[in-house]
């Protein structure tokens, strides 16, 4: 369908209960804030929401090229939703570029906006675009909205002291105003957030103001929408919400555990994607106590951090998988020494520096398996944006009760993606300080207490507690150095053996589903909205066919083996090339089946749900 | 900036009123770990002056910590009643630094060696002194790898036949005090185990210094590398081959003391006091000099060409990290009020689902 055949008839409003819109521009189009602003609007709105930006490592890739494409997709719901969506429903592309990178993803009779203005002669040779497609009939299949966004918006700005390309630069406006049309949003968060932002500017205070009203101004009465749609708010549990990413989510949990503990945090952190948003936010938390230190290397970064709990603070770093691997040497002292540490892995596709701003779940084995010598490390994984506020507390719970280093698995899937977070109640969230040992009497650096075998925290500055700790083997009880053979393997069973008694003092997995059946579809991390919305169709569709997660991955939880047993398949669906499925199987001997597809991007529900029904059939 | 971030301490004790109160002596320090090092080893002395220095700062025992990287030097904490970390390679000023940021009340010594500070975590040297962190950095110099018996290391000499370099080293040695002025380090001094006075009095100076300091202990390796400073530093040279630092003073040495540093044009010469040349000619040392040109030109003067330069080298007053870092706390919490849980997660633009 092109604007010319669109028969003219008046607007009508269609009620629909979700939709995909994915938006794609280049580098500098603005995609993300587009994607972010229209995303801010349908959560305050009440929908439920989830989204994915998908963006290139290049800060500005040469302008109109592949490489420079830019995506942010969401998904808004009037009912509960757990994915950014498998295909979108609207396509907005903003160059040649956008389109020829995106358009494969789009089903047919979806709806596909262009800027028409920048389907040039030049920007189609860049794409690699032989012949223009918006007049080869090759877009016949959707339903195609041609916009000549540029020229309506530089209208709309005319008057305004700005250069031709500043006024390119708000065009983004344009299109959300179009969206906002579309989709009945009120454009109100967007005006305020412009007022926030360039208040001290009035001229682009203005001019993205213009462009936005005028995008909107353009749906209402422009005769190439017949229809526009609503989607009505979702019922989501009773409370107050926010719209957070996993970022957020982590640095507020970080900052919550801090005050819970009663100790400052301290964050050591050398900037990489997708792990740096964490050290910006907790910069702006001084007046929480927070110390953020950018520490010239990642080596540093975790050294400081347990130099700061050894002196009796929160100390904690964050890196992505290759800054894990140069932290590494200083987690197994972490191991060693026995001081509470928290390192957040946010993780993302490698292996080296690989697609630094691509989700992959591959650091599993890394960070259980990556140091020399048995050193057994805890290890936590949120599975939902929002959850990561509740990991973040969980991560420092097992670090202060059992004096222990634990590793926080996120993705660049939920660090960037966001979703409605219910705000829980301050008086609600767990206890989880722990007092520093003062006492003179029962002091030995490495004697356990007896539950938890955790050793005693004794800090500097603490009178008669004067000791010495290190790298070197300690002997049992006392933490003098010791090359005793026998002394070496009690403190190894010791340290394993501590580790693996937090199974005792996490939840049990539980099943979404019944508890026995055909098939569990087992998961950690990211993975858990697109496995639970392939289950719950399936389930629906009256399969036998059950759901669990896992959030602890070290030690697991005690009932692990139990729900695996209970069902005759297990199929294990991971963003790396089996490393959950490897643990699953060495422990349990289990014959579990993985799912795997390292592609930077999140699974599909499609591809788990075809898969678990091909396993379902060839029972 | 707080009052506290611009406060700053020369020379001045930094607990007097501790100090008169409490009495401790050399032997409240000693742990009761055997000392591992082999005998007739520098590092003995290190540990004994350093132990006789520490009563006079005035800090209790539990307030004071070690804290070591990799090779001989980093077994030193071991040996020390106070609180010790012996960290790993390279790495000890990055775990001084998060204890510093975390406990600013803490007096903190950094123990390393050529090996670790130089090569495997020169990095973290050259960023901890810059950032001024409140660290007394004591590096080990015995211009080998001990600890892996006998490999070259960055400050060996270049040419040096070791295991590792039987035809010979190839690498330009690295000059330590040079690096500690270019990472403009705040205090930066040298001195010799085997000048127990003089290893005292630097060691206490250092530790007085408010902010980072760089000190340099000449060590003998008598096992690997027997003898490297031998040269200048026997008792019957030392006064003709060293040039001892004296703020204030004219840089004169020999045992006679008939012997100076004057300075022809931008270089260095070695002079003879009399026949026309007086003290006046000589150049006067100027520790607080505000730029580190006199320091770093002591700094590459070596022996046979020079005598080698001992003592305080520079010492300059800029703010510590850590004073710099909980200012910024203290700004924000006066600014914005101390931080409110339920506030700041509340904030954002929210809404209510019934």
């Amino acid at each position: 369908m092109t604007t010319e055949t669109v028969p003219q008839q008046d607007q009508q409003i269609q009620e629909l209960e979700r939709v995909t819109i994915r938006f794609a521009g280049d580098s500098g189009d603005g995609m993300q804030l587009t994607g972010t602003q229209f995303t801010r609007t349908s959560a305050v709105f009440g929908n439920d929401i989830s989204t994915l930006p998908d963006y290139p490592a290049e800060i500005r890739a040469p302008a109109g090229s592949l490489p420079g494409v830019s995506g942010f997709q969401l998904s808004f719901s009037s009912n509960e939703i757990h994915t950014p969506g498998d295909q979108p429903d609207v396509l907005v592309a903003m160059n040649p570029a956008a389109l020829k990178t995106n358009i494969g993803d789009l089903p047919a009779g979806g709806a596909l906006i262009v800027n028409k203005d920048a389907f040039t002669k030049q920007n189609l040779t860049k794409a690699g675009y032989a012949a223009d497609p918006l007049t080869d009939g090759s877009l016949k299949s959707y339903a195609l909205f041609e916009i000549p966004v540029s020229t309506l918006n530089a209208r709309a700005l005319e008057g305004l002291e700005m250069t031709n390309k500043q006024v390119d630069l708000t065009k983004n406006f344009f299109c959300l105003g179009i969206m906002f049309w579309l989709y009945e949003r009120s454009m109100d968060p967007t005006l305020r957030w412009i007022e926030e932002k360039f208040g001290a500017k009035p001229v682009l205070a203005e001019a993205n103001r213009r462009a936005l009203n005028a995008g909107y101004a353009f749906g209402e009465t422009t005769e190439i929408f017949h229809t526009h749609y609503r989607v009505a708010p979702a019922h989501l549990p009773p409370g107050k919400y926010r719209n957070i990413t996993g970022n957020e989510a982590t640095a507020l949990g970080l900052v919550a555990a801090s005050k819970l503990a009663g100790r400052p945090l301290f964050y050591g952190s050398y900037p990489i994607t997708p792990a740096s948003d964490i050290l910006h936010q907790l910069s702006g938390y001084k007046n929480f106590g927070v110390r953020t230190f950018q520490a010239e290397d990642e080596i540093a970064a975790v050294g400081a951090a347990i130099g700061a709990s050894y002196g009796g603070a929160m100390g904690m770093t964050a890196s992505s998988g290759p800054g894990i691997a140069l932290k590494t040497e200083a987690m197994g002292l972490a191991v060693m020494v026995e001081l509470p540490l928290v390192v957040i892995d946010v993780q993302r596709a490698g292996p080296s520096t690989g697609m630094p701003t691509k989700t992959e779940q591959s650091d599993l084995l890394q960070v259980l398996f990556g140091r020399n010598g048995d050193s057994p490390m805890p290890v936590v994984a949120p599975a939902t944006p929002a959850e990561c506020f509740d990991y973040a507390i969980e991560a420092w719970r097992i670090a202060l009760r059992y004096m222990t280093p634990v590793v926080y698995l996120s993705d660049a899937f939920l660090a960037t993606g966001s979703e409605p977070w219910r705000i829980p109640e301050v008086a609600d969230l767990p206890g989880i300080g722990v007092e520093n040992h003062t006492d003179r009497a029962s002091f030995q650096p490495y004697r356990r207490d007896p539950e938890t075998l955790a050793r005693p925290w004794a800090v500097p500055g603490t009178p008669g507690l004067e000791h010495r700790i290190g790298g070197l083997e300690k002997a049992d009880v006392s933490g003098n150095v010791s090359y005793d053979p026998e002394n070496h393997h009690k403190m190894q069973l010791l340290r394993a053996q501590k580790v693996a008694g937090i199974a005792k003092d996490i939840p049990d997995l539980q099943v979404q589903g019944p508890a026995r059946g055909d098939l569990l579809v087992l998961g950690w991390g990211s993975t858990y909205g697109a496995i639970r919305s392939a289950v719950e169709r399936l389930q629906a569709a009256g399969q036998s066919v059950s759901h669990a997660h896992l959030r602890h991955l070290n030690p697991f939880p005690q009932n692990t083996e139990e729900v695996l047993r209970s069902f005759r398949t297990v199929l294990i669906p991971e963003v790396n090339l089996g490393q959950l499925l490897m643990l699953i199987r060495a422990r349990y001997l289990i014959p579990a089946i993985g799912l795997d597809k390292v592609r930077g991007k999140p699974f599909r529900i499609a591809e788990i749900e075809e898969t678990a029904l091909q396993l379902l059939e060839a029972r | 900036m707080t009052e506290t971030a611009t406060q700053t301490n020369g020379d001045a004790p930094l607990s007097p009123e501790n100090a008169a109160i409490i009495k401790l002596s050399r032997k409240d320090f000693v742990s009761d770990q055997e000392v591992r090092w082999c005998p007739g080893c520098g590092d003995y002395s290190i540990l004994a002056q350093t132990q006789k220095v520490m009563p006079d700062f005035g800090y209790p025992r539990e307030n004071i910590v070690f804290i070591s990287g990799i090779g001989c030097s980093g077994r030193l904490p071991y040996y020390m009643n106070t609180y010790g970390f012996h960290t790993i390679h390279g790495r000890a000023p990055t775990l001084a630094t998060g204890l510093k940021a975390a406990r600013p009340d803490l007096m903190v010594w950094v123990i390393t060696g050529d090996g670790d500070a130089l090569s495997i975590g020169g990095n973290h040297v050259l960023h901890s002194m810059r950032r001024n962190v409140d660290i007394r950095l004591v590096m080990f110099n015995n211009r080998i790898y001990g600890l892996t018996k006998g490999q070259a290391s960055p400050t060996s000499e270049i040419g040096k036949k070791t295991k590792s370099t039987p035809a010979g080293t190839i690498d330009t040695p690295i000059i330590p005090l040079s690096i500690a002025l270019a990472a403009e380090a705040t205090f930066v001094a040298r001195s010799v185990d085997t000048h127990t006075d003089h290893l005292q009095e630097t060691l206490e100076r250092a530790g007085r210094h408010k902010g980072s300091a760089f000190v340099e202990v000449l060590q003998n390796c008598n096992i690997f590398n027997d003898g490297a400073f031998r040269d200048f530093t026997e008792r019957d040279v030392r006064e003709d081959r060293m040039l001892v630092l004296r703020h204030g003073e004219p840089m004169i040495f020999g045992k006679d003391r008939d012997r100076g540093i004057r300075l022809n044009g931008l270089h260095p010469e070695v002079v003879q006091l009399g026949d026309g040349v007086t003290e006046a000619d000589l150049v006067v040392h100027d520790e607080k000099a505000e730029e580190p040109f006199l320091a770093y030109m002591l700094s590459r003067m070596a022996y046979p060409d020079f005598p080698v330069p001992v003592g305080v080298f520079r010492r300059i007053e800029r703010p510590t990290h850590d004073q710099l870092m909980l200012a910024q706390v203290q700004d924000a919490v006066t600014r914005s009020g101390e931080g409110d849980l339920h506030d700041l997660l509340h904030s954002g633009e929210t809404w209510v689902a019934s």
